[in-house]
């Protein structure tokens, strides 16, 4: 049973990754600094808050299917059974939360988002490129489906990271000033959660895969990366900075306030 | 003999009546980007179509801006971009010396024909 909760909360790591950081990317709608570029994020979003759903259903599946005395249940609080994509997303709160630090800190200016895009796209191409051999056929589905919409994230984000490193001397100023701001919270990307149990996951390979790319891609814009190797790490244990409250409390109110209107 | 050539640009046309952007001589904003226009050629179809324009610094961005604003809902498998500037447009003002000859001249369409029955599709 043990596995089949790791596979659970493997699975609400991974939607709440995509969840938030199409959140973050989604708070750009309206406001980007030209309009095709306004859409190219607003896309990326959506791109991400479809992998959430499919993420959350699958889970969802996984935790109806349980017996309920087996104690598979959210950790901390318990949500009405059966579980949806809704609940999942709506009635957790921040402890039950296990995204990533680098997902829900703010969005900062332009050279913050593409680079915090970049930083973390790459990482989920190598991820979910092992997720191609992971045993549920579902969660390779959901990879391989993923893997086309994360390898353009990648490339639109890089260029931009090469056109601001590469531009002028402001432009190469911000990019530099967003990799010191967000690089330390990239550390946690490669410490494996506990509950990633699944046989395919390999994070040093990942590791190794990320920092090849990333320097090759800073090589080229001129970008430096940071000497200071602080990590900030606990998004995936429930452990988060004071910035996912925030998303959450706009993002589930509808819900808490109102239970189980629609649309 | 020298002739006096206005050379028109995209978007030119209507410029003395303030109806479009001043696109070829346009200094004033050295941070805008260029204008280009987009083709996308559907999955069914043989032929680009022009889609729209949209701006972009440079080519690769004109295309990736292009798939984002111009292929959300699966409209092509595949995309030109050509920058505003190079496009020729011929002047609305000859309109009349250009078009109207043609009208009188219907026996030019291919309807004054008897078909053989054996001949379909056309």
């Amino acid at each position: 049973m043990a596995t089949m909760k790791n596979e659970i909360d493997f699975l609400l790591h991974l939607a709440d990754n995509a969840l938030i950081i199409g959140h973050r990317n989604s708070e750009w709608c309206g406001h980007g600094p030209i309009l095709e570029q306004d859409i190219a994020i607003t896309n990326i979003a959506l791109d991400y808050i479809g992998q959430a759903r499919n993420f959350y259903q699958h889970a969802a599946k996984l935790i109806n299917q349980q017996p309920t005395n087996i104690g598979v249940t959210l950790t901390g609080n318990d949500i009405e059974l059966p579980a949806t994509e809704d609940s999942l997303a709506y009635l957790r709160d921040v402890r039950e939360f296990k995204n990533l630090l680098i997902t829900e800190i703010p969005n900062g200016d332009w050279a913050h988002t593409t680079l915090r895009l970049f930083l973390l796209s790459e990482f989920e191409l190598q991820l979910f490129t092992q997720l191609l051999k992971h045993t549920d056929a579902q969660v390779a589905a959901i990879a391989e489906k993923s893997i086309k919409e994360i390898s353009y994230h990648v490339k639109w984000s890089q260029d931009w990271v090469l056109r601001l490193g590469d531009g002028t001397e402001e432009s190469k100023q911000k990019i530099q000033a967003a990799i010191e701001a967000i690089w330390a919270y990239t550390g946690e990307l490669f410490i494996q959660p506990e509950y990633a149990t699944a046989a395919c996951l390999n994070y040093a390979a990942i590791q190794t895969a990320w920092n090849k790319k990333i320097s090759a891609v800073f090589d080229e814009a001129g970008l430096s990366i940071p000497t200071k190797t602080f990590v900030q790490k606990g998004g995936p244990d429930g452990m988060h900075t004071e910035h996912l409250g925030y998303i959450l409390a706009e993002m589930q109110y509808l819900q808490r306030a109102y239970p189980n209107s629609q649309w | 003999m020298s002739f006096q050539i206005n050379k028109l640009y995209y978007g030119d046309y209507g410029e003395s009546k303030n109806g479009a952007a001043d696109i070829s001589t346009n200094q004033t904003n050295a941070a805008e980007w260029p204008l280009w226009e987009v083709f996308i050629r559907s999955k069914q179809g043989l032929d680009h179509k022009h889609a729209g324009s949209l701006h972009a610094a440079d080519a690769a961005m004109a295309i990736e801006n292009a798939r984002d604003v111009y292929t959300r809902r699966m409209e092509g498998v595949s995309i030109w971009v050509v920058e505003s500037k190079y496009i020729h447009a011929s002047n609305p003002d000859e309109a009349g010396s250009l078009y109207d000859p043609a009208n009188d001249k219907a026996y030019r369409h291919p309807t004054f024909y008897d078909l053989p029955e054996e001949v379909k599709y056309m």
